[in-house]
């Protein structure tokens, strides 16, 4: 049996979320193998061959794969799945816009943001919010798999030796093209990978207090920005911020919520930090439920404080 | 133009779902149950480009048992103009949803498919970009703004690094993300309307599909619980123990 891991990465560089993919093809399968799909896609690929625990990189490179386009990527990934016993993806953006495409058509069931493989054909999932969790077990000859990143330990990203093998890039399908992409510029480091995370919620009360009031302390720690959907709803902080079930999942070693309730939906997204603090200055929100050590007092105050005392030499 | 919106019948979204204790699933007896939020969202975008003259009708599709006729009763109180049950008291998951939904695309052929961009209760998030596959359509998920320009459709989506524009020639599958809109609450004389708008039943037998379970669900069960930590007094003190108990910093 072997695993074939698609990989996220921007042509240049392999995405950190490809490291923990690998971890959980490991426990899927002996062997492991990496797609890198892309446009001029070279560096990547010789980054991924560096990855411990995997045996071959396929680079598929062409004009088709340089957008990431679900259909594109799609027929590339079919091309070559004949050939494994799972297929997984990371459950980002790009991954759960392919994998249900590719699992369409093997007309096989696919298996949602996983968290544990029991088995090669089992797993465990979250379901409802996380407020549930599935263990499923599926018949299928192939096994498509999405995978919550935060779940598995990445693989080291040196130390492997794999040879690159290219195959031919897909025809355009032709179905969709890409206009643009608006990045959110910043020097931060990236919320899904940070070790640090300080988030933001509708307390913050504007855009302003995110920027005077949330990002000193971010600075202070080198932590990535993060908000609670209100906040986002609220147009206080930009989408990709958004941490909870239908935003980010994140787990970083330390979490501060300042000024977030902590709606179930919320808590799905970052429950599984190793430190939780809780700023807010209502005592009985429920982000106090899961938080290891939180502090009942208006942010407004505690945040500036917390900026001050961390300045201080210990 | 005709427009197909799928909707799902789930637990309502503030009620917390309750694991049975023999670990077969969440229990659902008796528990309030609403339309998933992001098929709402599906509607009401629905509606509105009809409301702009972009649409000229409504179908909403539901699959499932007699029950998900209250969701489509909520649907057609949106602004749906038709609906279609297609009824099975199957458990059904996200590859068979979505060979149903292709047999009703073939059958009423509509110009947009725009359906949630996942169900809250499974959390799967599959079924559009499956239908999209299953009908080689072009697909545009986590949309949070829908542009219609005769037949070509430009959409934004929310992705992981901010927003990303794509185009694409109709018919299309778009799937919806929060900020796509916010649905109107339904009004009484819409829901009054509803009542008389028509409701077609089909079986998946109808449309030629097996619906049969190819995951199989083996165990469910309550996540692991985090316990509450301790409230600290002043911000001395957190950093205090940041510093010294935790070791975080």
């Amino acid at each position: 049996m072997t695993s074939l891991v698609v990989a996220e990465h921007d042509n240049i560089e392999i995405n950190p979320a490809t490291l923990h993919l690998v971890t959980a093809a490991r426990a899927c399968a002996s062997a492991v193998h990496l797609l890198v799909a892309g446009c001029n896609a070279r560096s990547a690929a010789d980054a991924a061959a560096r990855i411990a625990g995997v045996e071959k990189v396929i680079l598929a490179d062409g004009a088709s794969l340089g957008e990431g386009l679900a259909e594109n990527l799609a027929a590339q990934v079919l091309a070559i799945a004949a050939d494994y016993s799972h297929i997984l993806f990371a459950a980002t953006s790009n991954g759960k816009s392919v994998a249900p495409r590719v699992a369409a058509q093997l007309d096989v069931t696919q298996i949602s943001e996983i968290i544990r493989v029991a088995g090669d054909d089992t797993f465990e999932r979250p379901i409802y919010a996380g407020n549930a969790v599935a263990t499923v077990k599926s018949g299928d000859p192939i096994k498509v798999i999405t995978v919550r990143i935060t779940a598995f330990e990445p693989a080291q990203a040196l130390g492997g030796n794999a040879g690159v093998a290219h195959i031919a890039a897909v025809a355009d399908t032709g179905l969709s093209c890409f206009v643009r992409r608006e990045v959110s510029k910043s020097d931060r480091p990236d919320l899904t990978a940070a070790p640090m995370v300080v988030a933001g919620g509708r307390g913050l009360a504007s855009t302003e207090n995110f920027s005077n009031v949330l990002l000193p302390l971010a600075d202070k720690l080198g932590a990535a920005l993060g908000a609670s959907r209100a906040a986002v709803d609220a147009g206080y902080a930009p989408n990709d911020w958004q941490i909870g079930q239908t935003g980010k999942v994140v787990a970083p070693q330390l979490y501060i919520a300042v000024g977030i309730s902590g709606a179930i939906q919320h808590l799905a997204g970052m429950k599984d930090s190793k430190v939780i603090v809780a700023i807010n200055k209502d005592g009985e929100a429920p982000i106090f439920g899961v938080a290891d050590y939180g502090l009942e007092a208006d942010l407004f105050t505690a945040v500036p404080e917390l900026v001050v005392a961390l300045s201080e030499a210990p | 133009m005709k427009i197909l919106v799928p909707v799902k019948r789930v637990l309502d979204y503030n009620v917390k779902a309750r694991v049975r204790p023999d670990g077969s699933g969440v229990d659902l007896a008796n528990a309030k149950m609403s339309m998933n939020p992001f098929d709402e969202i599906a509607v009401e975008e629905a509606v509105r480009l009809k409301e702009k003259g972009l649409a000229n009708e409504i179908v909403a599709v539901s699959c499932g048992t007699t029950g998900s006729q209250e969701t489509l009763r909520t649907a057609l109180a949106i602004g749906a103009d038709r609906a279609v049950l297609v009824q099975t008291d199957a458990d059904l998951q996200p590859l068979a949803v979505a060979k149903l939904l292709k047999a009703l695309v073939d059958r009423e052929r509509p110009m947009l498919t725009i359906l949630g961009k996942q169900a809250i209760d499974g959390d799967a998030g599959q079924t559009g970009q499956m239908l999209a596959a299953l009908a080689g359509l072009p697909q545009a998920t986590f949309a949070s703004e829908v542009r219609i320009d005769g037949d070509l459709l430009e959409v934004t989506r929310e992705v992981d690094t901010g927003r990303e524009t794509l185009r694409m020639r109709l018919p299309a599958i778009v799937t919806t993300d929060l900020r796509l809109n916010e649905p109107r609450f339904v009004t009484l004389p819409n829901v009054m309307k509803a009542r008389k708008k028509p409701i077609d039943i089909v079986t998946p037998a109808d449309l030629g599909v097996d619906t049969a379970v190819r995951l199989r669900t083996i165990n469910v069960a309550e996540p692991p619980v985090r316990g509450a930590g301790v409230k600290v007094p002043d911000v001395a003190t957190l950093v205090e123990m940041l510093r010294h108990e935790a070791r975080i910093l």
